[in-house]
Formats: C-alpha cells, structure tokens, sequence
C-alpha cells in the first residue's frame, strides 16, 4: 500500500476569543489522499471545508488558529514547518485556485508575468525565459492565441479565461496537490463545463492530486473518486463517489441528496416535493455524533 | 386558452455605449434584448434561461417598471406596462412585484422586517394599524414565520429567514405577477429546498403567477411550466417544460442542459449529449447562433426567425437565405 500524499489526522481548530475562550470550527477531522487521486469535500456555508483547505496551505490568520491534530503531506508535517519552507512548498509542492479568480490575480500585472513568476520563484529560471514558459503555460489550459493573452491584464479577461490563467499559475510547477476550493461557482454553466473538464484532463496527465472543495454534489461527482461529508466542523461520513451517491448512510447525506431538485426526475416520477432536511433531522446537534467512514476499498459496503 | 395576464411583444433594449464621435456620432449601441415576445398566464411559472449577458435581467426590470424598454410592448392585462399610456409606480407595484437573489443586499439593514413590511402597505393607502397589524401576521405565516419574527432586524435571521422575508415583502401588497431572480442561488442546498417548496406552494394557494430568471437548470425544471430560452438577447428556443427538457431542438439549449454538473450524469453515462435526433420538421434548417460562435453584441443579429416544431414549442432558425451559406 502507498503511503497518502496528504493525511490529516484529527485536526482541530478554532477561533481564539481571548485569552482562554476558544470557539471550536473542526472539531477532529482526519482523511488522507492518495497520490494522484481527486478527493471531494462537500458541505454547507460554515461546516469546515475552506479552513480546512487553508489550514492545509499554512493560510490561516488569527485568531484562527490550529488546536490539535497533524497535517502530514509526504509524511512531513506542515504544521511544524518554519514559515520560510512552507513558503518554498506552497505554489511549489502544493497549489490552490480560489472561487473569485479576479481577487487572487494582482490587477496590476499582466497574467504573462504573473505565471512567469512561479517559474522565477520556485525553479530559478531567468525572465526572459520564465515568460516562454508562462507563454506554453496558457497555451496548456487552453488559452486561444496565449502568446497575445499573456500580455493582457486581468480586467481584460473573462470569468472563464481568468480561471485557466488561475489553473495555469496552480500548475506551473507540476505541484503534487492542487486544492480547489469552489473554482467554478462564480462561473456560467457552460463554462464551468469546460473547466471542470480541464481540471479533470490536466490533474489526470500530470498525476496531481486534487483535493475539490464544492457544495455542489454535481460538481464533485463529475470529478472526484473520493468524498468526504462536511457537517459543523466534521466529516459526518467518506465513501467511494458512486457509493455515496448509490448508498448514502448518513441522514445528513441523505437529506442533502434529497434537497436536489434532480435533472429529469420531473420527468420520470413527476414533481415531488423536495426534502427538507430539519424535517428529517429532528435535532441537528446530534448528526455530528454518528459518522460513516468507509474502509478504503470497501466499495459499496454494508450499512 | 385562457387571456394572457402580462402579455410581452417584440421588446427591444438597447443601451448607449461610451465612446463615439461628438454629439453621439458613432455612438455604439448594446443590443441587450432584441425582439422578445412572451406571455405569461395566470397561475403559470414561466422561466427564463440562459447565460450572464444574455438579456434575462434586462427583459425582467423591463417588466418591473425598472427599464424603460427601447421599443415594444409591454402589456398587463391588456393595459400597457412600459412607455405611453403607461400605469405610475404605485400601480405598477400592485401588478408586479420582484424577489431578489441575496435577500440581505435587498433589505434594508436599520428597518425591522415590520417596518419594511409595513412601508408598501402604508404608501398604498392602508392606514389602519390593526388592519397592517393583521396583514404583516398573516404574511408572516404564509412564508413560514412568526409574528414575534416582525420585530427583528435583517441580521438576526438565517439566509433562508432572509429569503422568506424577502419573499413576504413581494407579495405584501398582493401582486398576481412575481418575478423571481435567481430566487435559490445564494442559499445552501438545504435552505434551497424549503424555499423552493414555499414557492410551490404559494403559487397553488395564491394563484401566482411565476416569471423566474435563472440559470440553474435543474431548479427551472422542477418549478416551471414553459420555458424561454435566451442566448445573446433573442429567444432561441420556447416550450412546455417538458418540450424543453425531454426533447430540446436547439443546439444552444442541448448544450445548456449538457453541462448541468448533475450527479446521475456523471456517474452514469457521461457523454450521451446531443444523440437524440433532431425533430424531422427543422430538416433542412440550420441554427445561428450554435452556441459555439460568438455574436457581436453591437451589431443587430444574424436573420433568424422563431418556427413552431410543436403547438406550444418554438424554436429560433436560420432564414433560409442565410442557411445556405452554412
């Protein structure tokens, strides 16, 4: 068996109020990735997946501080890295695209420089040759005639060109972890097809893990083999995608399933009212209590 | 067939671009919404599809009073809605009332919901307390709250308290058409629900009428009656819900539904796209705007013209003349 690329072991973490007050926000969360695997995180506003992702990327600002736990990433452990390695490793080992592409790019750059700039950072390469390569970059995610697109600068840009531009700077440095968190919510749904389509085709050349943070169960089940089910701070339960969506154990899963209007089930059963998930949770405080993780490899098994 | 309740023929907006000569020589014009008719019937939800900058919006403020049209008609109950002859604010507000996408963006963040609620009903001549009293209770119970909620501010409530309230405000003053943009998608999946179940079933007890902006495909089939399918200002594709979903004839339309990220699809069977045949009636026709190429904006479009493949479905075609070009 390999060893997982990412393992995080019961991490806690929380918002320090004071000088002893602490408000919990994960409350012991453990999964690990695979080398090259797609693992989903899926949940609601406020049940954990984006701290997590930054507590991953060593981003977290007071008073947002990591209580417990380990984040292992090649069997190093992130959280007690000095800031000047973390720095090499972030961008380098382990990349992030952001929802708003237009907030993470620098306005007063051309997207060119900006690529060119991981391969100046993280590989040594001089200028002149950085721009080439930022240049093959953009040609990479796509980008129609990259060698004009690379002197253009954001505002120039559309919503689905600047996340390419987001996703070439991500991939630069062939990292071997690429955290999305939500990179195609702010985008049209033909254009989220198509990034969705080039996450999945570039991570799957390149062998990069990806580590997709969504709260859309379309999304991740078009890209992840893995997902995790966030709810208030924990993972409530892990499968294998299809056997979550096919078996889902946990009533929050299952509700969260339900409250989908489904493309073509209008058609198949008529209108059905949606499910409501208070109605099938009577008391919210207790789902966290219960939690389904599958053994990987474990595919479709037993309730 | 019943009477139309709002009845839309032939709307045009169009808006000055910055830039041109002097005196607006040369002056550049945006063709946001180009030739749309529609009608909306009581009791009905009618949907509008289609992508960011495709007119939706525009042709929805049009109807609420917001935008004043470039040319055509607009037409509530036989009575014209825009231009001459048309109806002050304060009637147009009893026909058509609006609920917005983000909730906490549309109310206002110093007036309790009471307040807030109690405003429209004040400026339309409801002067009695007691009688506003009763109305702002009754509302309340109608969207899922309680009386006790009235006398709280938009930041003590969730965002899907905020919606209901959003939701009582729209038809305080008892309006037969509701326009709803984008009505769930600032709200998580599990507050979607409720508010698409508050909707549902405030239509059937209220008989409203539903016009809903949306680019959320699998909410537009679950809610709606007809469809309008917009790309780049023109319709190119209208139909039952049925029609639209089951049999769509458009291309554009074909590929807007493709890319719904839905579960089912991408575990199943991920590419069987566009294998149903096209309907034997549009043999020999070809499709403008194919939802690859991008149209111009500024210039007015390709001729094209709607055709009926079916009694209630529509789709947009290539004239004939252009069609050989292809």
């Amino acid at each position: 068996m390999t060893a997982p690329l990412l393992d995080i072991r019961d991490l806690h973490l929380g918002v320090a109020l004071g000088r002893s007050a602490h408000h919990p926000l994960l409350k012991g969360v453990t999964f690990q990735i695979m080398p090259g695997e797609a693992y989903g995180l899926v949940g609601e506003s406020g049940s954990g997946k984006s701290v997590t992702s930054l507590a991953v990327m060593g981003l977290l600002k007071k008073p947002l501080a990591v209580s417990g736990g380990e984040i292992l990433f090649k069997g190093q452990s992130l959280l007690a890295l000095p800031k000047r390695q973390m720095r090499r490793l972030r961008g380098n080992r382990i990349a992030m695209i952001f929802q708003e592409p237009m907030t993470a790019l620098n306005p007063l750059s051309t997207v060119g420089r900006q690529i060119a700039e991981m391969f100046v950072l993280h590989q040594g390469k001089s200028w002149g040759e950085a721009q080439k390569l930022a240049v093959e970059a953009l040609r990479n995610v796509r980008v129609p005639h990259p060698d004009r697109r690379a002197k253009n600068y954001p505002h120039q840009m559309s919503g689905g060109l600047r996340q390419r531009v987001m996703i070439a700077m991500a991939l630069a440095c062939n990292p071997d972890l690429l955290i999305a968190d939500e990179p195609t919510t702010a985008l049209d749904v033909t254009v989220q097809a198509e990034v969705l389509r080039l996450i999945k085709e570039l991570c799957a050349e390149r062998g990069t893990a990806v580590l997709f943070i969504s709260h859309d169960l379309g999304v991740i089940a078009s890209i992840c083999q893995r997902v995790g089910v966030m709810y208030a701070g924990c993972l409530v339960e892990e499968n294998e995608t299809r056997a979550l969506f096919d078996t889902p154990r946990h009533d929050y899963t299952r509700g969260l399933l339900g409250a989908l209007p489904r493309l073509g089930s209008r058609s198949q059963h008529g209108r059905q009212r949606l499910i409501d998930i208070d109605s099938i949770i009577a008391d919210r405080s207790k789902l966290t209590e219960t939690r389904f993780i599958a053994p990987r490899g474990a595919e479709g098994s037993k309730p | 067939m019943t009477a139309a309740l709002l009845q839309v023929d032939d709307l045009h907006v169009r808006f000055p671009i910055s830039g041109g000569g002097l005196l607006g020589k040369g002056r550049r014009m945006l063709h946001a919404v180009n030739g749309i008719s529609f009608s909306l019937a009581k009791g009905e939800c009618l949907s509008i599809v289609g992508e960011s900058g495709c007119g939706k919006s525009t042709t929805a403020l049009s109807i609420l009073g917001l935008q004043e049209p470039t040319e055509g008609m607009i037409r509530y109950r036989g009575q014209p809605l825009a231009g001459p002859g048309a109806p002050g604010r304060m009637q147009r507000a009893k026909a058509v009332q609006m609920v917005f996408q983000d909730p906490y963006a549309s109310l206002n963040p110093r007036q309790s919901v009471r307040t807030s609620l109690a405003a429209p009903l004040r400026l339309h001549g409801v002067t009695a307390a007691s009688e506003i009293a009763d109305r702002i209770e009754a509302m309340l119970a109608n969207v899922g709250l309680t009386t006790e909620h009235a006398n709280r501010y938009p930041h003590e409530f969730s965002g899907g308290q905020r919606q209901r309230i959003g939701i009582a405000r729209a038809l305080i003053l008892e309006p037969e058409i509701v326009v709803l943009d984008e009505p769930v998608s600032a709200l998580d999946v599990s507050i979607r629900a409720q508010i698409i179940n508050l909707l549902l079933d405030l239509q059937e007890k209220l008989g409203l009428s539903y016009l809903m902006i949306s680019h959320d495909l699998s909410v537009v089939e679950h809610m709606s009656d007809r469809v309008l399918v917009m790309y780049f200002g023109q319709v190119v594709e209208e139909g039952g819900w049925r029609e639209i979903f089951e049999a769509p004839a458009h291309p554009y339309t074909r590929r807007l539904i493709a890319a719904i990220p839905d579960p089912e699809k991408a575990l199943n069977s991920p590419a069987q796209e566009n294998n149903v045949a096209y309907p034997s009636s549009l043999k020999g026709r070809s499709f403008v705007s194919d939802g690859s190429a991008t149209l111009d904006v500024f210039s007015a479009p390709p001729p094209s013209e709607l055709i009926d493949i079916a009694p209630t479905h529509k789709v947009r075609v290539a004239l004939p003349l252009a069609a050989e070009t292809w």
